[in-house]
């Protein structure tokens, strides 16, 4: 995993970048992220994994520093080890160029 | 990528305007698109733009992302030897030319000239991939020249991943309202012309490209298009506020006004606030090698410092403010070591954004940390002043003088409207300090005055023994003051260099 890489779900149509690596394994919907998919996204969304992802929000996994930014939304939660994803607060610097 | 999502936040949006064209973030991606097969099938290395601020800049950006190759900005403003040099070692390079720029430049064989009309009317093949494979966060994304006062340009590389870790780390996706709008008026060749670009398109926030800066078109451009949020150099802002009050233009949509890029005296930064009270400003310092902004003075430190009656406060306005979060930052001495708050040393930064990454070799060390050359300290509170470049500094036997320090104390004095003080070699003191100023009046019993502020201000070996007067001072066009060819000058002179 490194920053810049996009990470799609095999589940749903979410995509995310990440913003901040880590040594973990990402999953969406409860399924492992894929860098390739083959076909559409296909398979059922794990009980407790169904909270959607939204275009533009951050998430973040608080215990290994993972943070992902979302590029195309869907129904999947992002979770790392069985653990949902937290939102990152918007918080925007002062435009400064 | 970051093009591609603002598309899906709402395609028929404005994202950059030019005069009287405008392209919306659904038009700029499909150009774009297009654009990267151009330069796919002319099999060029390099992407090249050689333009004023238009249209065909975020184009040739984001089609050379498209394409998997680096754009490089040239410097319009160079000499035509220089530039055909530039373009030498990019090669091959398919390079685009704008109908603005005068300059005649040769190519070799494996390089494609072409007009940046071409950006702007490129169109795909129909059997296009819908979603093309997004670029390797590794790849070079720009290549920029720096200004290299002596010896050959270094070409700086930012990659992808520099890029797009700045503009996640400052910006929040889609968070412009749709009336928001920034000028951007530094030049394409400039780290903050480029992220200002990226960030702005991120944000959803529509750029107004201001094809060359004069004041004058400046402020009618801010008026006309109703410009919310703008960046400017040191030397802009002074000559926009002249430009204010002859009018009378009160600029009442503008809201938010970022500077950096160079040192701003601390009366232009009060004079701004006074004129403009309405406005948010910010001051930034960054530096190409950094992909931009480093460390902010945000609006509440420029109020909270205006509205102080406490001195350190008060001083804050002369302060580049913080880091900004994701970076960190650290003030070393001569041996290595980070000093206390308060003594001045060498600037460092490390951070996700931080490339510190040439054609040629990388100055960042095994832990990630980048020398900025730059000299400063940081206050109590962490606020950063910088005290002018590493290589600036004068050495007069053994005692390390900072020019800016005694350029502040002679720049108080009413008559004197520019100072540089530089160190001229020197047989007993191996360099001795010397000033070049431009005075109102003659020098005369000027010079005794400032002899004694700067003797009781700072203190006797930082007087300058010679004083040179001059109309102007040599600045560039980003409004840094070149130290180096005042003291070649002096240097020469003294027939000791």
């Amino acid at each position: 995993m490194k920053v810049g890489q996009r990470l799609r779900s095999a589940v749903c149509a979410t995509n995310v970048v990440v913003v901040r690596a880590a040594d973990v394994t990402l999953s969406c919907g409860g399924t492992p992220v894929v860098e390739k998919l083959d076909g559409e996204p296909s398979g059922d969304l794990a009980a407790g994994h169904d909270g959607g992802t939204q275009l533009g929000k951050r998430y973040t996994h608080a215990a290994s520093g993972l943070e992902v930014m979302c590029v195309a939304g869907g129904a999947g939660a992002l979770s790392v080890d069985g653990e949902v994803l937290e939102l990152k607060a918007a918080k925007s610097l002062p435009a400064s160029d | 990528m970051l093009l591609t999502m603002a598309v899906e936040l709402d395609p028929d949006r404005v994202a950059v305007t030019s005069g009287d064209e405008h392209l919306t973030y659904g038009d700029l991606l499909e150009r774009s698109l297009a654009v990267g097969e151009l330069l796919r099938n002319d099999g060029a290395e390099h992407v090249g733009l050689l333009d004023l601020n238009t249209s065909a800049f975020p184009v040739a950006l984001f089609g050379a992302a498209a394409a998997g190759l680096p754009l490089a900005p040239l410097n319009y403003r160079l000499a035509d030897d220089k530039l055909t040099e530039a373009i030498g070692r990019l090669s091959p390079i398919a390079l685009f030319r704008g109908e603005g720029v005068a300059s005649v430049v040769d190519v070799g064989d494996r390089d494609v000239v072409r007009a940046t009309g071409d950006l702007l009317t490129a169109t795909r093949a129909a059997s296009a991939d819908a979603e093309p494979e997004l670029v390797d966060s590794e790849s070079p994304a720009v290549l920029l020249f720096t200004s290299g006062t002596t010896g050959t340009p270094k070409i700086a590389v930012l990659r992808h991943r520099h890029l797009f870790s700045y503009v996640m780390s400052t910006v929040e996706f889609g968070h412009a309202g749709s009336e928001e709008a920034i000028m951007v008026s530094v030049p394409n060749y400039h780290i903050a012309g480029i992220s200002s670009v990226l960030g702005s398109i991120f944000g959803g926030r529509r750029i107004v490209q201001l094809p060359s800066f004069t004041p004058e078109s400046w402020v009618a451009t801010a008026a006309r298009e109703r410009v919310t949020h703008a960046m400017v150099v040191p030397t802009m802002l002074g000559r926009i506020l002249d430009v204010l009050e002859a009018t009378g233009e009160t600029l009442p949509a503008l809201r938010h006004l970022s500077y950096g890029g160079g040192r701003m005296p601390i009366e232009v930064v009060e004079r701004a606030v006074r004129m403009l009270p309405h406005v948010d400003f910010v001051n930034a310092y960054g530096l190409t090698e950094t992909s931009s902004t480093v460390t902010i003075l945000g609006p509440d430190d420029h109020r909270d410092a205006m509205a102080s009656e406490d001195p350190a406060v008060r001083r804050r306005l002369g302060s580049v403010g913080r880091p900004v979060p994701s970076i960190e930052l650290e003030i070393r001495g001569v041996d290595g070591t980070v000093v206390a708050s308060g003594e001045i040393g060498e600037v460092y930064v490390r951070g996700e954004q931080v490339s510190g990454e040439y054609t040629s070799h990388s100055v960042v060390d095994a832990d990630g940390w980048y020398a900025t050359r730059d000299q400063g300290h940081q206050d109590h509170d962490g606020f950063l002043y910088l005290r002018g470049r590493a290589d600036d500094v004068i050495v007069r036997g053994g005692e390390n003088i900072s020019p800016e320090e005694v350029e502040d104390v002679l720049t108080a004095h009413p008559r004197v409207r520019a100072a540089a003080v530089v160190g001229v070699p020197d047989v007993d003191w191996g360099e001795r300090v010397e000033a070049v100023v431009v005075i109102d009046g003659e020098l005369d019993d000027l010079e005794s005055e400032l002899v004694a502020r700067v003797r009781a201000e700072l203190r006797s070996t930082r007087v300058p023994v010679a004083f040179h007067v001059r109309d102007e001072l040599p600045f560039n066009e980003t409004g840094k003051l070149l130290r180096r060819a005042v003291r070649a000058e002096l240097s020469e002179k003294a027939g000791v260099a």
